[in-house]
């Protein structure tokens, strides 16, 4: 397995070559994804001439970006320019985008190579990449379970070494739930440190996007790069300083007492390899204290009321009229159902329904209204946690990676998967899940971190600790 | 049969004079541009695009407020409005929805009634708010009806501000004038053009009827289509007639969307209300709250200067001016500053000229002569080299005033001082225009113009007031209109006892 911050050094040393780099991903890619299925398209030729290009800046002297030569891949709904982007969907297939995403360029810009477009659940809604129009993604792992979703093609190209750094969405736990199941990082950065201008929206108010990678470090390096104040972006902000903080030592962690009570359905290995999480930070001298986050139980319902609302507006573009799929019809209003009707997936047709309902006249004060005010008071829940704690530490998932169709005839117990992840993006948090152990069976099984709003730094440095002391 | 009264709410659109989109920074001057010219992944919808508000928009759109007298809310909300349309790319528009920009304001209208009189009506504004316009839909090329639709997204995403009255308006009259009002707010603080024919400016009418006396609304119909003040004034009144028409023989007036047809002069039921779109409307997630702050609100109002109805009772004060009189110099900022000009120079140069005979001049010697230079009220810049300065004018006025020149001699004079730019006074010696009271001089021409008129004459001396004219106008003839009007009447009437 490769460090992207070790590839970079290489390259910028010369070292290696960029192209050599890239020969050997495309390698690996093609002895291990007929089996994975993490990509939905590799960018052989583009990627190919942007490593030449990196390693001519390199022979002619020029100083080189700070992901010199790095293979990136982009989720499959984030726009690059000239290249396809389906967001996992059939009533995209074909579509090639105009223009390059913000966070896509600001890798581009610091020598990243963008290797190619990975797996999702159509349009990030799922959390298990079973709801691509395209194919399953497998789990590296094991490859009878899922990946996790909607991230699901980054979490398993990153997990087996297809590339160093894949970027993925979280709307609600699209990095952090495949992250865990996979046994990678997954960073869901605070809202509006990472531009979205480019990010094919599904729930604008909670998309962000974030980075998957093997180490800390790597994930670390991949955040400073994407962060950016974009202009594009009204919710982006300009990243202020962070509180100052480094080491475990003295840190105060804080251990919400809904989140282990509230989940009778956590699985025993969960249960243990969290336990021996906080023992081993403890051991670096964290401190953990019980937290209350009382609204968390209205978490889920929540987030499904005002993701699905913000999607059935958001969805409305991919009307057959401009680019995408198009089928006609006799009258204009044939046009869009049939084309909506055979484009959009039945996940993606549920959500849009959900969220229509939600703000249709009449529902719009008992759903949409009475989901904002909750969502008002499970952010006050965590600022006041926060007077207290440094970080909350809390599992990733309830369960390490499910089986295939275990869960889809129930989209209620799918929904519930993503629990712990959820209210981190309702309150606009940072979040990072880190590898913490495995199963068993060998099953990766994640923890996460939950910070204040532009609060990373925190984190990067336990997640550094953890993992320096278990090399020991 | 019942006596109704028609109550009437408008709803304007008026481009604000911005740049670019309100959005998007594709250039709003598209309308003449080659369809779909001037747009970019943004305006057209592409996955993954976001909106970046417009703040010149912003500024107009808080300049209008303050001239309608709105109050500015802190925090307004970008909400979105969604529904399905090949013209609107996104399947929502953003606009404002329960908490917009500007709230509760109003407009004075100085009204003529049908006796000759004027009457003071004031129109509540009920609130006025930003909005991006949709793109274009063609189902014809000329008058070729097509089988497919074109869209054109030139316009999409051009700045608009929404303006809604209150249902206070009672008849096309008052309409009428609270859109020549509203026109000239909007142009006056430089917010619209108002170009009606450029979709500038574009009405909706909500009208209903009720019996006299009666509070509660009657059902109401909304007319689209309008695309002149004219328009706007005509469908109003075939509204009414249709409206009391059905009334009285006891129909009820279905609640629906009319289209002015206007080739056949009437309304045409478009759309049952019964349909009416479920709009969805929500916050606009990817815009923060617009915030206007104290400081920022001062700042625009000392911009915005003084408004045409402050200066309007200003000229009444400081002039001595009528209330119509005062409304003429003030119909555009630059008449006025033109009148104010012309003024300031009968105070420099110390000339003794009532402000009346000043304003008849600018009334109608200037104004007749500026439509020709395609300039208009509303720009005009006072001190522009094409226009004759302020200072020729009101010698012109004085001279007149003091009994110098008579009317029609200050006319050829005007004339040749617009077209040279050349001195008044110069002009009036040159020409030998100098008004003649000289009442020998004057005794004279009439001897002689009564020699060529005896028949008049001797109608006159019958008692006929009447047959004066034609013996005055021979000697204003030979005069060469330099006699004085007053002292040739006098000596014709000496002369004829």
């Amino acid at each position: 397995m490769e460090k992207a911050t070790e590839i970079a050094r290489q390259v910028k040393e010369k070292k290696i070559s960029a192209a050599a780099v890239l020969e050997r991903h495309l390698k690996t890619i093609k002895e291990k994804d007929g089996k994975i299925g993490a990509f939905l398209e590799i960018f052989e030729n583009s990627a190919m001439a942007q490593a030449r290009a990196v390693d001519e800046k390199a022979a002619k002297g020029l100083p080189l970006g700070r992901l010199a030569g790095v293979p990136v891949a982009i989720k499959d709904n984030m726009l690059y320019k000239g290249h396809k982007t389906t967001c996992g969907s059939k009533i995209l297939e074909g579509y090639v985008a105009p223009y390059t995403a913000t966070a896509v360029q600001n890798l581009i810009d610091e020598d990243a190579v963008i290797i190619g477009r990975t797996n999702m659940d159509e349009f990030a809604m799922g959390s298990s990449t079973e709801n691509s129009a395209f194919k399953p993604t497998r789990n590296p792992a094991n490859t009878d379970c899922v990946p996790g979703g909607s991230s699901g093609g980054s979490a398993a190209a990153v997990a087996s070494g297809m590339c160093p750094i894949a970027l993925g969405s979280d709307t609600g736990g699209s990095i952090r739930q495949p992250a865990a199941f996979c046994g990678t990082y997954g960073l869901k950065p605070t809202y509006g440190s990472v531009s979205r201008y480019g990010l094919v929206a599904f729930a604008s108010s909670l998309d962000q996007i974030g980075v998957f990678a093997n180490s800390m470090e790597d994930t670390a390096l991949a955040f400073s790069v994407i962060s950016s104040h974009d202009p594009k972006d009204s919710t982006s902000v300009e990243y202020p300083q962070g509180d100052d903080l480094s080491g475990a030592g003295g840190l105060k962690i804080g251990l919400p007492k809904e989140y282990a009570a509230g989940s009778g359905s956590m699985d025993a290995e969960v249960t243990r390899v969290f336990g021996e999480t906080i023992s081993r930070l403890e051991k670096l001298g964290a401190k953990f204290t019980e937290i209350s986050l009382p609204h968390t139980r209205y978490a889920v319902p929540t987030y499904y009321i005002v993701a699905s609302s913000e999607a059935s507006s958001n969805l409305g573009r991919f009307d057959g009229i401009r680019y995408g799929l198009s089928v006609k019809g006799a009258a204009l209003s044939d046009v869009y159902k049939k084309t909506r009707g055979q484009g959009f997936g039945p996940e993606v047709k549920r959500r849009i329904m959900l969220g229509t309902y939600s703000l249709s006249s009449g529902y719009y004060d008992a759903y949409y209204l009475k989901a904002q005010k909750i969502r008002t008071l499970i952010k006050r829940d965590f600022d006041e946690a926060f007077k207290n704690v440094d970080v909350i530490l809390t599992p990733t998932t309830p369960s390490p990676a499910f089986k295939f169709g275990e869960k889809t005839s129930d989209p209620l117990a799918m929904y519930l998967s993503d629990i712990f992840t959820i209210p981190c993006n309702l309150a606009g948090l940072a979040g990072l899940s880190f590898p913490a152990g495995v199963s068993k069976d060998g099953r990766p099984i994640g923890a996460q971190f939950l910070a204040k709003p532009f609060n990373e730094a925190v984190m990067f440095s336990l997640g550094s600790e953890l993992a320096r002391a278990a090399n020991l | 049969m019942i006596e109704f009264e028609p109550v009437i709410g408008l709803e304007i659109h008026t481009q604000l004079k911005t740049g670019t989109k309100m959005f998007c920074p594709c250039k709003t001057s598209a309308s003449e541009a080659p369809a779909n010219t001037s747009i970019c992944p943004v305006c057209t919808g592409q996955p993954g695009t976001l909106p970046v508000p417009n703040m010149k928009a912003v500024r107009l759109g808080v300049a209008a407020g303050l001239a309608l007298g709105c109050e500015i809310r802190e925090v307004s909300i970008f909400a979105r409005k969604n529904y399905f349309y090949p013209d609107l790319p996104k399947a929502y528009q953003i606009s404002q929805f329960d908490k917009p920009l500007c709230e509760a304001g109003s407009v004075e209208l100085d009204i003529k009634d049908a006796k000759g009189g004027t009457y003071t009506k004031t129109v509540r504004v009920h609130r006025a708010h930003l909005e991006e316009d949709a793109g274009k839909s063609l189902h014809a090329l000329g008058s070729t009806q097509l089988d497919h639709t074109l869209v054109d997204f030139n316009r999409c995403g051009v700045p608009l501000l929404e303006i809604v009255s209150e249902p206070d308006m009672n008849s096309a009259d008052e309409a009428y004038a609270y859109l020549i009002e509203l026109k000239k707010l909007m142009q006056w603080i430089g917010v619209s053009n108002c170009d009606m024919e450029k979709g500038e400016l574009r009405c909706d009418v909500n009208i209903s009827l009720r019996p006299k006396g009666e509070t509660r609304l009657g059902r109401k119909v909304e007319i689209k289509n309008l695309n002149s003040f004219k328009a706007v004034k005509d469908a109003i009144a075939h509204e009414i007639v249709r409206q009391t028409a059905a009334l009285n023989l006891g129909e009820t007036i279905a609640q629906d969307t009319r289209l002015w047809n206007e080739k056949e002069q009437k309304t045409v039921s478009m759309r049952s209300k019964e349909l009416a779109h479920d709009y969805r409307y929500f916050p606009e997630p990817d815009l923060a709250p617009l915030r206007i702050t104290a400081a920022f609100k001062e700042a625009l109002k000392q911009e915005i200067g003084e408004l045409p109805k402050a200066r309007k009772n200003r000229f009444k004060t400081e002039y001595g001016l009528s209330s119509y009189d005062a409304g003429v110099v003030t119909a555009g900022k630059g008449l006025s500053a033109y009148f104010s000009a012309c003024m300031a120079e009968v105070l420099t140069l110390k000339l003794n000229v009532p402000a009346k005979s000043v304003l008849n001049l600018v009334s109608s010697e200037f104004l007749a002569r500026l439509n020709g230079l395609k300039k208009d009220s509303v720009t005009l810049d006072p001190g522009d080299k094409d226009l004759i300065s302020p200072a020729n004018l009101v010698i012109i006025a004085a001279l007149t005033a003091a009994g110098k020149l008579s009317a029609s001699a200050a006319k050829t004079v005007f004339a040749k001082a617009w077209e040279t730019g050349r001195d008044a006074q110069a002009l009036v010696n040159e020409l030998g225009l100098s008004q003649v009271s000289d009442t020998g001089l004057i005794r004279e021409w009439a001897l002689e113009a009564i020699a060529a008129n005896p028949k008049a004459a001797e109608d006159f001396r019958n008692g006929n007031e009447k047959a004066l004219g034609p013996i005055v106008g021979v000697i204003m003839k030979k005069s060469k209109g330099t006699a004085n009007p007053a002292a040739a009447n006098s000596v014709i009437r000496e002369l004829l006892k």
